[in-house]
């Protein structure tokens, strides 16, 4: 499922191929080393440093630097040369962070991307050539259209002033509404994005969401003339767009 | 005949192929298109020309050159973002073009559109457009939130980023109400007189808030410039603004969220 890029794996494959050939190169001189004059370190040490000091301790040695280190004396050109430790790899240069599969959004995003203008695009042409913008007769003040309905969207409010004082339609719920809404974040302390979760997050949201979709819905389709609950199908649609 | 028309066939391409390589070639060519534009010359696809593409573009720039690779799967997002972003580009399109036609005066509007309709070369068809990506908008912008809600992609470090978001919906849903006046027809008089009546409620200073959107305790010609100034230029203008915040917000907060 997680595709590495594939220069990514080229580069990969590139690298571990040296890394074998350079260790089938170093393993060459370990096999003559002779064995037994460090047998616990051995396998940790690296085998060209072993052969370093396998080779400096046959030769007579002048000085006895330390008693831990293995071996000491002069190496090959005269210097003198003590191996005090060796640091593995694994234990300095642990890389914590796993690395993220990412993509280059050229091709991958502005393709996606580029599809779905056009197709948008394509559907609001289409949808404009064949429907038409309602374009009414010129305002008049002193013929009031019945029903008089705000704007789709706002046709939730409308009907939330059938039921209540303007005060609380208008202004308490939906600013409540938008105030929550507004600090869900700060709020909702659950750090998981998990849905199950969630569940109460989630099923607050779905009651607030539908809440506004059903009163929408009836404002728009099922209020008739002194918007008055009408059921499309008998009387009709009073809904403009 | 087989014969000499193969040699004139490639004779033409090879002459083609020189025309491309001299105005690619040319300075003022490899000036305009910078490199990893794939008119450059020698554009081929290497991970270092994708890396130029966004880097190299004042407007794909808005992107990082590198995403999740679950970011782009179209069935996390559903485009609703970018679709929303992209039907306001529409929007501001399509407005200029009404803009140059309309008056937004009492005793002009609802003409200027009539003849729009019907005098004037895809005026209609613009109109339309206008008007049906306006109400789609509202219906993406709406969706986005809701996507981004149920994804848990307001929690932490993205708090701010929804608030800006939030902000975001409302404006939408002003521009589309003080567009909607603008016909200045029947259904447009008395959709506002219904809105503006609710916004009367609004305590302390309720009054007043209506007064000054409407230039006057009734809707009349000043209530049109006013709407007509808010929704060509105040409106989209402070839109514009959160938008780059919004997007800006978008990749400081460390892309979009995580997968689920």
């Amino acid at each position: 499922m997680t595709e590495i890029p594939e220069h990514l794996r080229k580069r990969a494959e590139a690298a571990k191929a040296k890394a074998q050939a350079a260790a089938g190169g170093g393993d060459a001189p370990a096999g003559d080393a002779p064995a037994g004059d460090t047998p616990a370190a051995e396998e940790k040490i690296p085998s060209h440093l072993l052969d370093r000091t396998t080779a400096a301790s046959d030769q007579p040695a002048p000085t006895a630097g330390g008693t831990a280190a293995p071996a000491a004396g002069s190496g090959p050109d005269g210097h003198n040369q003590r191996l005090l430790t060796v640091v593995k790899s694994g234990s300095i240069q642990d890389t914590k962070a796993t690395p993220q599969d990412k993509v280059h959004v050229w091709p991958h995003l502005l393709l996606a991307e580029f599809l779905a203008a056009l197709a948008i695009t394509l559907f609001s042409l289409l949808f404009s050539i064949f429907v038409n913008a309602p374009l009414l007769e010129l305002a008049d003040f002193n013929k009031t259209p019945n029903p008089s309905k705000a704007p789709w969207y706002f046709l939730g409010l409308q009907e939330l002033l059938t039921m209540f004082h303007p005060m609380v339609a208008g202004v308490t719920i939906p600013g409540i509404g938008l105030f929550v809404l507004i600090l869900a974040p700060y709020i909702d302390k659950n750090p998981s994005k998990r849905p199950e979760d969630r569940k109460f997050a989630i099923s607050l949201m779905t009651v607030h969401l539908m809440f506004w979709a059903v009163l929408v819905m009836i404002g728009s389709f099922f209020r008739g003339p002194g918007f008055n609950f009408i059921f499309p199908w008998n009387s009709g649609l009073f809904f403009e767009l | 005949m087989a014969d000499e028309k193969k040699p004139a066939g490639q004779a033409l391409q090879e002459q083609l192929s020189q025309l491309t390589d001299q105005v690619q070639g040319s300075q003022a060519w490899s000036s305009i298109f910078r490199p990893g534009s794939i008119f450059r010359k020698g554009y081929n696809d290497s991970p270092r020309n994708r890396s130029y593409v966004i880097m190299n573009s004042v407007l794909y720039h808005l992107h990082p050159v590198k995403v999740k690779r679950h970011a782009v799967k179209v069935s996390y997002t559903l485009c609703l973002g970018g679709l929303s972003f992209f039907l306001f580009i529409l929007l501001t399109v399509t407005g200029i073009f009404l803009m140059f036609f309309y008056r937004p005066t009492a005793a002009q509007a609802w003409d200027d559109i009539q003849t729009l309709q019907t005098a004037v070369g895809f005026g209609l068809l613009v109109r339309n457009m206008h008007r049906w990506t306006a109400h789609l908008m509202v219906l993406t912008v709406f969706l986005h939130m809701a996507r981004v809600f149920y994804h848990g992609a307001y929690k932490p470090p993205r708090e701010f980023n929804w608030v800006v978001g939030v902000m975001l919906l409302q404006f939408t849903l002003l521009l589309s109400f003080t567009g909607y006046l603008l016909p200045w027809d029947q259904l447009a008089l008395w959709a506002v007189t219904v809105g503006t009546n609710m916004m009367g409620f609004t305590p302390v200073f309720g009054e007043q808030v209506r007064f000054v959107l409407l230039g006057g305790v009734e809707i009349g010609t000043d209530t049109l410039l006013r709407w007509y100034t808010l929704h060509v230029l105040m409106l989209p203008f402070v839109l514009v603004i959160f938008l780059a915040v919004h997007f800006w917000r978008v990749r400081k907060d460390g892309g979009i969220s995580g997968p689920l």
